[in-house]
């Protein structure tokens, strides 16, 4: 910069907006990187990629039941890394007509000699199928506080839509449960308060 | 009369300060851009000779030299070293070398955040490799960092990783403000944008897509931080996040991040193609809007890098076509430079081979990616060798050759000495040959089945696995003789002329060899 020419004076000044635009450039991309997250949270619920199937479903017009059609929904459980309950699904299979309401129970046991909370969170395959997948009660839309060597049963009432699609004849709904240890002691002392999460 | 007497003797005083403080302290462009091609190739010698235990390993079948868990450090290091710490400074040291002497720029725009931005890197890099010695060892999730391998799972230095990566981010960033600022405020008189030099033109280019990009490289890793240390979820899925997530956001950088890569390797390579050629270069104008439309591009093709990940039918197709789409305007480039060279009055010196086995190997390297970018036949190639071919067919003839051809196209302007041309010959000859051997019978490892990032394999893979190494140690050593080169053309050799190839154009070479310390003081008229 040791430039004592006056010709580039006009040149010099207009460095402090340069700087001002690139600057605001690399905080916009930065939020920007952060508003991926609630951005790809919105893109996968409205096309229902990676089988990540939505929240309450509040069921307005009672749907026509297609007598015609059998799905067969199959269940999965499994526990995320560190999970000792015992979680499985009551049934492994149903067979559903489009439009029928459907209320199934999964069983979970703690079998360890502490108080533990688990959530649920839901995958469906194929994910084509996920906005056709109705929820309208899940075990997912709480955690699940248990005493030790407590056990319980876990409702789900579920729809298929009629407008899922021909080729789909069959729906695997995989739940896997997560330890949320952490969350044991709070329960524990706030017991009669329900724990809510907003998880899908 | 005492003014004048004043101004001349400050003049004296502008020569480069003593010690090494006229390291630490600089603010010339000239020995910024030095320190920066120094460091990069300090780290391309420590990246490379992680590259030697990885090919020393898989040399033969079993587990020969090193643990796994080792390995796997070895191959993160090495591409985590390559990327941020060989390729990207060494286009930043060419930036700061040659912008300011190709626009008729005293300097750096910005000199004092350059010295800063320079600094920086030292100091992130030793966070990083210190982490080789840590507890638990170094990152060993891939340079990708994969969530959660890399949260969940990864290493307690992970941690160092992160601040390592933000450290880097900030130099680059910092490098690229100044970039822009220099270019768009400091050309001479006379020199519109669309006279600037293709490698101005690359780099200002460039320079936006760092500023696009490293600033969501920080976002992912802070989000990583975040997951690890203060109980977020971003990409936990028992959180309610998602582990899919992170290669959104990784890639949604990592796309542009390899153009950022080989950008500033066009532009150098179409001023020597056109001063070998003896010719000016074909469709400058086509080849500037084919870099901007490369670099618009980037931006929409991240996901071809994650077609396995479960994506609906209508997603793969769009990344699929909007990846095949980028091969027009690198076609477009292609066939610039050829032009360039057709019934030209050719001259293969150093710096000209370079440039035409870039040509060549970088279409090879476009190739392999075309074949990537076909969403179905992904499904066969991902994860395998193939794909570990084809980054490296266009980072190391792509990026590196670039680099070295613009090394020995400029060395003449920075030391005031021609280098050895016969010894000059023989580097690219061996690295040419080393590099095919290495690189070529990936090609075939892949499509055979054999998946990237291991350190065992099955029998049937050794004959190329062997041939692989033994072409990648030689291309390893040969780095050495380019070092060799380097010292001996700073240190003596014959005499350079202000411009010593008859065939080069540019204001760069109205100015002295070696360059003066200070250049351009009063600004050139451009006609």
């Amino acid at each position: 910069m040791a430039n004592e020419t006056t010709k580039n004076q006009p040149a010099r000044r207009s460095n402090t907006r340069v700087i001002g635009w690139c600057l605001s450039g690399v905080v916009g991309m930065f939020a920007f990187g952060f508003a991926l997250v609630p951005l790809y949270e919105v893109f996968c619920e409205i096309t229902g990629i990676n089988g990540k199937t939505g929240g309450r479903y509040e069921a307005g017009v009672t749907q026509q039941v297609d007598d015609n059609r059998t799905v067969r929904v199959q269940f999965l459980a499994s526990n995320g890394p560190g999970m000792t309950w015992e979680f499985r699904p009551v049934v492994r299979s149903v067979d559903v007509h489009p439009g029928e309401v459907i209320s199934v129970n999964f069983y979970a046991a703690n079998g360890t000699d502490q108080a533990m909370v688990g959530q649920a969170v839901p995958s469906l395959s194929p994910s084509e199928g996920t906005q056709f997948f109705h929820k309208t009660e899940c075990f997912c839309f709480n955690q699940q506080p248990l005493e030790a060597g407590e056990s319980v049963e876990m409702p789900l009432i579920f729809i298929v839509d009629r407008d899922l699609p021909e080729h789909i004849t069959k729906l695997t709904l995989s739940y896997t449960l997560y330890d949320q240890g952490k969350q044991a002691e709070v329960s524990r002392s706030a017991q009669t308060q329900t724990t809510t999460n907003n998880n899908g | 009369m005492s003014a004048v007497a004043d101004t001349h003797a400050q003049e004296h005083h502008h020569g480069p300060a003593k010690g090494i403080s006229r390291w630490l302290l600089t603010t010339n462009h000239k020995d910024i851009g030095s320190m920066y091609l120094m460091f990069s190739f300090a780290m391309f010698l420590l990246g490379g000779s992680m590259a030697m235990v990885i090919r020393a390993e898989l040399f033969q079948p079993g587990l020969q030299i090193v643990e796994p868990e080792f390995f796997n450090q070895m191959t993160t290091m090495h591409g985590l070293i390559m990327v941020f710490g060989a390729v990207m400074p060494a286009f930043v040291g060419l930036a700061n070398w040659m912008l300011p002497l190709m626009i008729g720029a005293p300097d750096m725009a910005l000199p004092r955040m350059n010295n800063w931005s320079f600094w920086l890197l030292p100091c992130a890099f030793l966070i990083l490799v210190s982490t080789l010695f840590m507890q638990g060892g170094a990152p060993n999730f891939g340079w990708t960092f994969y969530a959660p391998l890399s949260t969940t799972y990864g290493p307690p230095s992970t941690t160092f990783f992160i601040f390592a990566v933000h450290i880097m981010g900030v130099s680059s960033i910092m490098g690229a403000i100044n970039v822009i600022a220099t270019i768009l405020n400091m050309r001479a008189p006379g020199m519109t944008l669309m006279k600037m030099p293709l490698f101005v033109w690359t780099w200002l280019i460039t320079a936006f897509l760092l500023i696009a990009v490293m600033p969501v490289l920080a976002g992912v890793v802070t989000m990583m931080l975040m997951d690890i240390h203060f109980g977020t979820s971003f990409f936990d899925a028992s959180g309610g996040g998602d582990p899919v997530l992170f290669q959104h956001v990784f890639w949604f950088f990592g796309h542009p991040e390899v153009y950022i890569m080989i950008l500033p390797a066009f532009g150098a390579i179409s001023h020597i193609v056109a001063a070998f050629s003896r010719k000016p270069l074909f469709g400058y104008a086509s080849m500037v809007y084919a870099v901007g439309a490369i670099a618009v591009l980037s931006f929409l093709v991240w996901a071809h890098h994650m077609f396995t990940v479960g994506m609906p039918i209508a997603g793969q197709l769009f990344f699929m076509y909007a990846t095949l789409l980028i091969a027009v305007p690198t076609g477009v480039k292609v066939f610039n430079w050829v032009t360039t060279m057709f019934r030209g009055s050719l001259s293969f010196e150093a710096p000209m081979l370079f440039a035409v086995a870039f040509i060549i190997l970088f279409t090879i390297g476009g190739f392999s990616g075309l074949m990537l970018a076909i969403a179905p036949a992904d499904f066969q190639y991902h994860d395998t060798y193939f794909v570990v071919a084809h980054f490296h067919y266009v980072l190391v003839p792509g990026a590196i050759f670039g680099i070295f051809a613009s090394a020995y196209f400029w060395l003449p302007k920075w030391t005031g000495h021609m280098y050895d041309e016969t010894l000059a010959k023989t580097h690219f000859w061996l690295s040419f040959v080393g590099m095919n051997l290495a690189f070529f019978p990936m090609h075939f490892l892949g499509l055979a089945g054999m998946p990237r990032r291991i350190p065992d394999y099955a029998l049937q893979f050794t004959d190329f696995n062997m041939i692989s190494s033994i072409g990648a140690f030689m291309f390893g050593v040969t780095q050495l003789l380019f070092l060799f080169i380097v010292v001996k053309c700073a240190r003596g050799g014959e005499k350079a002329a202000a411009k010593p190839w008859d065939g080069a154009e540019g204001l760069e070479w109205t100015v002295p060899s070696p360059a003066p310390y200070h250049t351009f003081s009063t600004p050139p008229e451009v006609k």
